[in-house]
């Protein structure tokens, strides 16, 4: 369990970090490692470089924008769980982050580690995912954003360039009071969930939802948004909603199988998690008085 | 027995040093010279070797050797001696250190590579070049036994190694007579075992001399450096063999392993230090693991709810070498009946070959598996007559006035096993009471509201301890009047020097500061069985104190000479020997020592023997019989089928309590390993033999997270059969833990759901019983 040989690469600026990626062949970029120090350990990759991203100056840190919140991407994962800016904003976010790994690998993993990796029952990008949040990439031809929708490209894939680092990712906070629910299910505190759902909502001083978002992660490669069932829910009230749709749009996903659990499980799991995403977010609503 | 120590909670002595990271494990050492050696393994589970070809490996950066078995040709040839030969095994069924013709299993070692680094050796590794012919491989222990399976070893006709049968009485007599027979069918996976230190080796040639010596992360020291003396053809002497800090055993370092072979057959042909630390990955597919069975059961019983007879046949899925004989499934044997008075029992045990990592024994061996079985069974027939649980177990158990009691079982070497003492349903009765089993409805309604359901679980065992031969310890007063204990038996991690301490602190009247224990040397004890099947305190503890009375009473000799004072006036205590009532009269140990340690030209007082110091072994002649009765409540979660064990309490009765604070230790460690087996551990294989978990990700073991707080109740009732009146502790707490957490589950799941018949269970088997498939 030793990684094979590789050569080791600490820039320590954005442009320092550009001109590696431009030019090495088989490079990785490491950020916690995590993710990355065990795949080599076990072989699973084999880069020829390592570029090594704790060193680059201002990639980590939670700022307030004109528009939203930006998270760089060398935010460890204890910053944002902690950060009282994301528990007011982006509440669903802190929530998700209780159920990543252990107080240790937070301590060391990276928002932006977890977002490049893409494990499919990964918190943070399916967090993304339901917030809309849209993702800063740097590469040879400069700056570009890519929206959550186009970011998710299949098991372990995502839409960076191989010679683009993801900078920072930005998200647009929900109304002052929106609900927010988050579940999911693992077989032991801390694992990768088998199967989890979150669930958005927004309503009009009449109790009637004005804006929805639910999501599965875990179930299908990548999560996914039931955009369907989330208009169904629009004009609804919170009070007497008709989950039905709901629970038939996770119960109705191409659901993943591996040596653990059928698709059939995972697909009853999806239902039950976004009915109790669902249900928290309707208490966590703040109701205008 | 009484003294200041003995029974005492004291802390352990082994901790400071080992919490401050002051331990000094294997992979610590580090030797001038030495080469770091890596493994070329199986990557499928069964083939012919036609050729293999390091060259380009050779030509690596850092490499210095590469051997394959055929390099070791001039040294040694032919498989490993078996550790515990069987009349059943025709052929011992071992290992060769490095594999000969045949590979039978994913992960067995084929050739060792030498570099100067661990990352080179796996970079050269990896780049040795196998031709190997692939042969049909079987992974099902029942599969395996039909006649077309694929055989494991090529060259065997069935891959039924051996059929072993247990049993006393008229079984087809009370069967006949009984008011009811259920049969069932049991499955019981088999698991891994995950010590937190992996396995490890560093060994050394004296250049000179040729001597080796070995250090290895092993529970048998002693077994290595006699098995290893009869391959290399050496005398004993010639090797040493030292376990240093040890983390955690739980018996798979009980073998005697291919690698601590090659790497010592490395090291004579490099004449080169040589350093082996077992990885993680490694440890998944080359360290033995637990006891997967499938077993078909007929029960009898009467309609008062007492059982009174078992026959049947078990599968034991044995991997594909037996390194430890047929230890594993006699366990199993040994185990029947269980607390349970049975009239008769007729079982059978086909121990089958598989295309896959052997097992052995892991703490407990089989006994948690045939905890399961009785338990489970116990279960079962209260819920066919719709009688209480409890009730069959008093009405079937032992009693405490049939003590010593006579099962009708023979043990290894043929002697009638006798329960030395014990009260199984009063530990029964007071584990119910402590868990407060009378007002659990009300807690099953509570939990009902809060949308999950609840069940309370029962479990009882009766566990074999203190297994002989022997082990031995000497006893040692230096002139500084320190105490030094050597043993042969050898520690990973229990506790020992504490334990041992006590012992000898109070026979010689000092404090537990002034004791050292030098474990599992095999320098400096001469001779050591293992550290396993719960036998330490038993054997080595008894030792001990042998020892340190012997030497007790050679100091009190010596002052009797000195004081001219009777023996019987004379006590031990802060370190001296003195006149009892006067405590001013006396004369320290140190003295003692000193003057028996001798002085030129002056002859010793009384013409005594010199030396402050004794050595004793106790041979554990009978075995003595702790045993248990827990409970648990766990909550299930009907939509999710999450189980969680919310409280668990243990009654557990290992006689004296030498410390109590290790034996809660051991208990609590113990339980969570059942836990693991009940709820988490699965080692999953696909039907070629290939290892599907791997990792911790996939391979669950239990965390502290899931585990409940567990609460410990002792009953001590003293073994008659050693001198210091205790029973083994280090697997109590794991046999019946497994049953117990699954009674619980299906008494969650009421009276529509399954009889639970197999373990670990998964949240998906819940959901799909609730859903009443
Ligand atoms: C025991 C354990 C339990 C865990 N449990 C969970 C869990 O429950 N949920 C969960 O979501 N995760 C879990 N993880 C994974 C953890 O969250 C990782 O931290 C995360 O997946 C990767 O983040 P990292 O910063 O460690 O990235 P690294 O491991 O350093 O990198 C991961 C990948 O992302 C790439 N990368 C990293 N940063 C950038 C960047 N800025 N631009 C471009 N590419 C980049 C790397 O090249 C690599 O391919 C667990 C990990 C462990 C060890």
């Amino acid at each position: 369990m030793k990684a094979p040989p590789f050569q080791y690469h600490r820039p320590q600026t954005r442009e320092e970090l550009g001109a590696l990626l431009a030019r090495l062949d088989n490079a990785k970029i490491l950020a916690g490692g995590q993710s990355l120090m065990p795949m080599m350990n076990l072989r699973v990759i084999a880069p020829d470089h390592l570029i090594d991203i704790n060193r680059v100056a201002n990639l980590a840190g939670i700022r307030e924008a004109v528009d939203g919140i930006e998270i760089g991407a060398m935010t460890r994962q204890a910053d944002v769980l902690a950060s009282d800016l994301v528990k007011s904003r982006l509440p669903l976010l802190t929530r998700a982050l209780e159920h990543v790994g252990h107080i240790q690998t937070r301590a060391r993993g990276t928002i932006g580690g977890s977002c490049c990796h893409l494990d499919p029952s990964a918190e943070q990008p399916a967090m993304c995912a339901a917030l809309d949040a849209e993702f800063v990439v740097v590469g040879p031809g400069g700056r570009r954003v890519i929206p959550a929708g186009e970011w998710f490209e299949g098991l372990l894939q995502s839409a960076l360039g191989e010679q683009e680092f993801l900078e920072v990712i930005r998200f647009k906070p929900w109304a002052d009071g929106h609900g927010y629910g988050f579940a999911e299910y693992a077989r032991r505190h801390g694992d990768f969930a088998i199967a989890g759902a979150a669930a958005l909502l927004e309503a009009g001083r009449d109790g009637r939802i004005t804006l929805a978002a639910l999501l599965s992660f875990g179930v299908e490669a990548a999560p996914k948004r039931l955009s369907e069932a989330e208009r169904t829910l629009i004009g609804q009230h919170v009070d007497s909603l008709n989950i039905k749709p709901v629970i038939a749009a996770a119960s109705a996903l191409d659901a993943m199988e591996d040596v653990h659990v059928t698709a059939d499980y995972r697909r009853h799991l999806a239902g039950v998690l976004i009915r109790r995403a669902l249900n928290e977010a309707c208490t966590t609503m703040r109701r205008p008085s | 027995m009484s003294g200041r120590f003995f029974g005492a909670a004291v802390t352990r002595l082994e901790d400071a040093r080992l919490l401050a990271g002051k331990g000094q494990y294997v992979d610590d050492i580090d030797l001038p010279g030495m080469l770091h050696a890596a493994f070329v393994r199986a990557s499928f589970a069964h083939g012919r070797i036609r050729s293999i070809d390091t060259g380009d490996a050779l030509a690596m950066p850092g490499v210095v050797a590469i051997y394959t078995m055929a390099d070791f040709a001039d040294i040694a040839h032919g498989p490993m001696p078996p550790m515990a030969p069987h009349p059943l095994l025709k052929t011992p069924i071992t290992y060769h250190p490095l594999a000969d013709t045949e590979i039978r299993h994913v992960g067995e070692a084929i050739a060792i590579v030498l570099a100067d680094n661990r990352a080179n050796a796996e970079d050269a590794a990896a780049a040795v070049t196998l031709d190997i012919e692939y042969l049909p491989a079987v992974s099902d222990a029942a599969l395996a036994c039909e006649a077309n399976s694929p055989k494991t070893h090529s060259q065997h006709a069935s891959n039924i190694a051996a059929t072993m049968k247990a049993g006393f009485g008229d079984c087809a007599g009370v069967f006949a007579k009984a008011d009811h027979v259920l049969t069932e069918h049991f499955d019981i996976h088999r698991g891994g075992c995950h010590s937190m230190e992996c396995r490890g080796v560093v060994a050394n040639i004296d250049l000179l001399t040729d001597a080796l010596t070995i250090s290895t992360s092993s529970q048998s020291p002693y077994m290595v450096r006699r098995h290893l003396a009869a391959y290399l053809k050496r005398d004993e002497n010639d090797i040493r063999v030292m376990t240093p800090d040890v983390g955690g055993g739980f018996g798979p370092k009980a073998n005697v392993y291919a690698e601590e072979f090659a790497v010592t057959l490395a090291v004579i042909k490099s004449r080169r230090p040589v350093k082996w630390i077992e990885d993680r990955q490694e440890h998944f597919v080359a360290t033995t693991q637990q006891r997967g069975q499938t077993w078909t059961l007929d029960v009898a019983f009467d309609n008062d709810g007492r059982m009174r007879a078992i026959r049947g046949r078990c599968i034991h899925d044995n991997g594909a070498y037996a390194p430890y004989g047929l230890i594993l499934p006699a366990t199993a044997l040994a185990s029947f009946p269980g607390p349970y008075a049975l009239e008769a029992l007729d079982l059978s045990i086909d121990v089958v070959l598989t295309n896959l990592v052997p097992t052995s024994p892991v703490r407990g061996a089989c006994r948690p598996n045939v905890a399961f079985l009785l338990e489970r069974l116990a279960d079962r027939v209260a819920r066919h007559l719709g009688m209480d649980r409890q009730e069959v177990r008093r009405r079937s158990f032992v009693r405490a006035d049939q003590m010593p009691y006579t099962t009708g079982i023979k043990a290894r070497d043929g002697s009638p096993i006798s329960y030395d003492s014990g009260d199984y349903v009063g530990a029964l009765n007071l584990v119910l009471d402590k868990i407060d089993a009378t007002n659990f409805e009300a807690r099953r309604n509570e939990t009902k509201r809060r949308g999950k359901l609840r069940g309370l679980g029962i479990a009882s065992c009766v566990e074999d301890t203190g297994l002989g031969p022997f082990e031995g310890a000497s006893v040692r007063v230096t002139p500084a009047g320190k105490v030094i204990i050597a043993t042969g038996a050898s520690s990973q991690g229990q506790g020992h020097r504490t334990a041992f301490a006590q012992i000898a602190a109070d026979a010689l009247g000092v404090e537990l500061e002034d004791v050292t224990v030098e474990t599992a040397d095999t320098a400096k004890f001469p001779l050591g069985i293992s550290t396993i099947a719960s036998r330490i305190a038993v054997t080595a503890g008894s030792s001990v104190q042998l020892a340190a009375h012997k030497v007790r009473a050679k100091a009190i000799a010596f002052a009797s000479h000195q004081l001219e004072v009777g023996e019987h006036d004379l006590e031990l205590d802060g370190g001296a020997v003195h006149v009892k009532g006067i405590p001013d009269m006396k004369i320290k140990l140190s003295e003692i020592a000193r003057t028996l340690a001798g002085n030129t030209g002056v002859p010793l007082p009384g013409d005594m023997e010199p030396d402050l110091a004794a050595t004793a072994y106790f041979n554990s002649n009978a075995l003595t019989f702790a045993y248990g009765a827990n409970a648990c409540e766990v909550e299930v979660d009907p939509e999710t089928g999450d189980v969680s064990v919310v409280r668990y309490v243990v009654v557990h009765d290992c006689g004296r309590l030498i410390n109590p604070l290790i034996v809660d230790g051991q208990i609590r460690g113990g339980v969570v390993h059942g836990i693991g087996n009940a709820l988490f551990e699965r080692m999953i294989y696909d039907e070629e033999g290939q290892p599907l978990t791997t990792t911790y990700g996939d391979y669950l073991l239990p965390m502290a997270f899931e585990m409940p707080r567990i609460e410990i109740h002792h009953m001590e009732t003293p073994s008659p059969r050693n001198p210091i009146g205790v029973k083994g502790a280090g697997e109590g707490g794991t046999i019946p833990a497994a049953a117990c957490v699954i009674s619980a589950v299906e008494d969650a799941l009421g009276p529509d759901g399954p009889f639970i018949a197999l373990h670990p269970i998964s949240p998906q088997h819940v959901v799909t019983w609730l859903d009443g498939n």
